[in-house]
């Protein structure tokens, strides 16, 4: 009886072709690429977009602030204000020499009389005569690059030798520039952490829904011997490739929306819109710092749909015996 | 491959186990708070048997084939499988208890979205198995069963012999220890249920218990073997 010409069986059939190497088509056990998987990867990719715009913006604004920060820090302006006891061109110079004298100080440069007024000029309009009004002198210090000189000195000795001169280091406004920036960078990451919490939920209720829409196909897979850790996985899987599809998707979007906004921008640089712009955000492109950003979200965004399917699945199958 | 297999088991080269494959003791069940639709079961199935499970219709054949799967659980009694009381049994061992057993399906419950190559290589993809280790063992299987030319297809395309013919293979392709067949032969004509009944045959002369429900007279008479008849939620054995 076990030869198979003599169990009555039927017999293999003969003159068979060879087997090829695999005769899966590697399909997923778990069909997850319906309807509602496709309005997934949609919603996905909707919130990576999103997720890649709050953190693009927010990379935008860091860099830019870092440069702001960076060229007031290094710029420091001594005011000198007209005494008509004291020779105010005297008191500039003065006021130069003390300045050049202070370590760290590279460049201390003053604003002759006529560029002072010139800065008026925006407020008061021209054509009219500054002599009888009492016009500051403005003396810019450049400092050397990565220094932060002790002022206490000089400003002593402006005290003491300039009456009526003023040194201002901007710590003020670097204060709050970056409390601003600070700001921004905070909500942008605080948006980036939410829409990736709603991915998570999208997912959560999406799986929920897959297992019971494989309710039997989920069986099955128990009768046949599969433990609840292989179906797991199973889901993990497909919602995984679900989910890089769609961030992709959502980041490759925002990515080219980027570059696209960059070109628009440069191409304006010329008029006085793309000035002010370009004054607020710089130039409106984003460093290689963003772009890993973005396609780190991406991937973050697939992870946590493949990590939150797998636990789905777990915590149902554990509910449901 | 499955000859080599065959072979071992005429030569007795496996070991069998002197525990009975299934041993129920006072068993009832009932489904919420309703009355029991089975009690006081108390019967055994011993390995290397084979035996029909019958009754009217609504007797609760597939709910007593659900108890020895293990996807009812019972309200009352004590259900042993191989041996291992399953009262407390963890979700690993139940597993490894369910990778013993080879189930068809009144309903056959072949996946629509795979090929029947891949539903019936499915126990053992479960398992993990690479697919270079079982391909021609589920493709000589497939063969035996008359099913070579149709591999590739999906079970939607299947005759409703085909179908079943595959979901027997499924539950051949792991060589389970315990064979749990439910009406096997109803969606098929007299000369392939025959055929069919010969398989089962054939898987019980290998070493597999058997225990086929239906309430096919036709069938049952064809051969002389033990029959559990269920009838008012009870269980009589007619040896």
């Amino acid at each position: 009886m076990n030869d198979p010409s003599r169990s009555g069986a039927p017999k293999p059939e003969d003159g068979q072709r060879p087997l090829p190497a695999s005769l899966r088509r590697n399909a997923p056990l778990v069909p997850v690429d319906s309807a509602g998987g496709q309005a997934l990867a949609a919603v996905i990719a909707i919130l990576t977009f999103l997720a890649a715009l709050c953190a693009g913006g927010a990379e935008l604004v860091a860099t830019s602030s870092s440069q702001w920060r960076s060229d007031i820090a290094r710029e420091v302006t001594i005011q000198v204000r007209p005494n008509a006891k004291r020779s105010i061109d005297a008191d500039v110079d003065r006021a130069v020499a003390l300045a050049r004298q202070t370590p760290g100080v590279e460049q201390a440069q003053p604003f002759s009389k006529t560029e002072s007024e010139r800065l008026l000029e925006p407020w008061l309009g021209t054509g009219l005569d500054f002599n009888d009004l009492p016009v500051p002198r403005l003396i810019v210090i450049k400092l050397q690059e990565g220094l932060k000189p002790d002022f206490t000195t000089l400003r002593q000795a402006l005290k003491e030798q300039v009456p009526g001169a003023s040194l201002d280091d901007h710590a003020l406004w670097v204060s709050r520039l970056s409390t601003m920036a600070n700001t921004i960078i905070g909500i942008g990451t605080v948006l980036v952490i939410l829409v990736l919490v709603a991915a998570g939920l999208a997912v959560t209720f999406a799986t929920r829904g897959a297992m019971a829409g494989n309710r039997e196909v989920v069986d099955v897979l128990h009768f046949v011997g599969a433990n609840d850790d292989f179906i797991a996985k199973e889901f993990q899987r497909r919602f995984f490739k679900l989910g890089l599809r769609g961030s992709a998707f959502g980041a490759g979007i925002a990515l080219f929306l980027t570059t696209l906004l960059g070109f628009v921008t440069s191409s304006w640089r010329a008029s006085p819109a793309g000035d002010q712009i370009e004054a607020l955000f710089g130039s409106f492109s984003i460093s290689w710092r963003g772009y890993l950003l973005v396609v780190l979200i991406a991937l973050a965004v697939a992870v946590i749909t493949g990590v939150v399917s797998r636990l789905t699945v777990r915590r149902f199958l554990n509910e449901n015996g | 491959m499955v000859w080599g297999r065959v072979k071992a088991f005429f030569d007795n080269d496996f070991e069998e186990s002197a525990a009975p494959s299934v041993h129920f003791e006072n068993v009832g069940v009932r489904y919420g708070m309703g009355p029991e639709v089975l009690r006081d079961l108390t019967f055994s199935i011993e390995p290397n048997s084979f035996q029909f499970l019958t009754g009217p219709s609504g007797a609760g054949k597939t709910t007593l084939l659900r108890l020895i799967l293990l996807s009812v659980k019972p309200t009352r009694g004590l259900i042993s499988l191989f041996g291992e009381d399953v009262s407390r049994i963890s979700k690993d061992d139940l597993t490894d208890l369910r990778r013993r057993m080879g189930v068809v399906f009144q309903d056959f419950r072949l996946l629509d979205h795979l090929t029947t190559y891949e539903n019936v290589a499915l126990p053992l993809r479960v398992q993990g198995k690479e697919e270079a280790s079982y391909r021609n063992e589920v493709v000589e299987l497939l063969r035996w069963v008359g099913l070579g030319d149709r591999m590739h297809m999906l079970p939607p395309v299947l005759s409703g012999g085909e179908k079943q013919r595959a979901a027997i293979a499924r539950a051949l392709i792991v060589r389970p220890d315990l064979l749990l067949a439910d009406e096997p032969t109803g969606n098929v004509d007299p000369s392939l249920a025959r055929r069919l009944l010969r398989l089962f045959i054939e898987l019980n002369r290998l070493g597999t218990s058997v225990v086929i429900a239906t309430h096919d007279f036709g069938l049952m008479d064809q051969l002389n073997v033990r029959r559990l008849v269920l009838g008012d939620g009870q269980l009589h054995i007619d040896e």
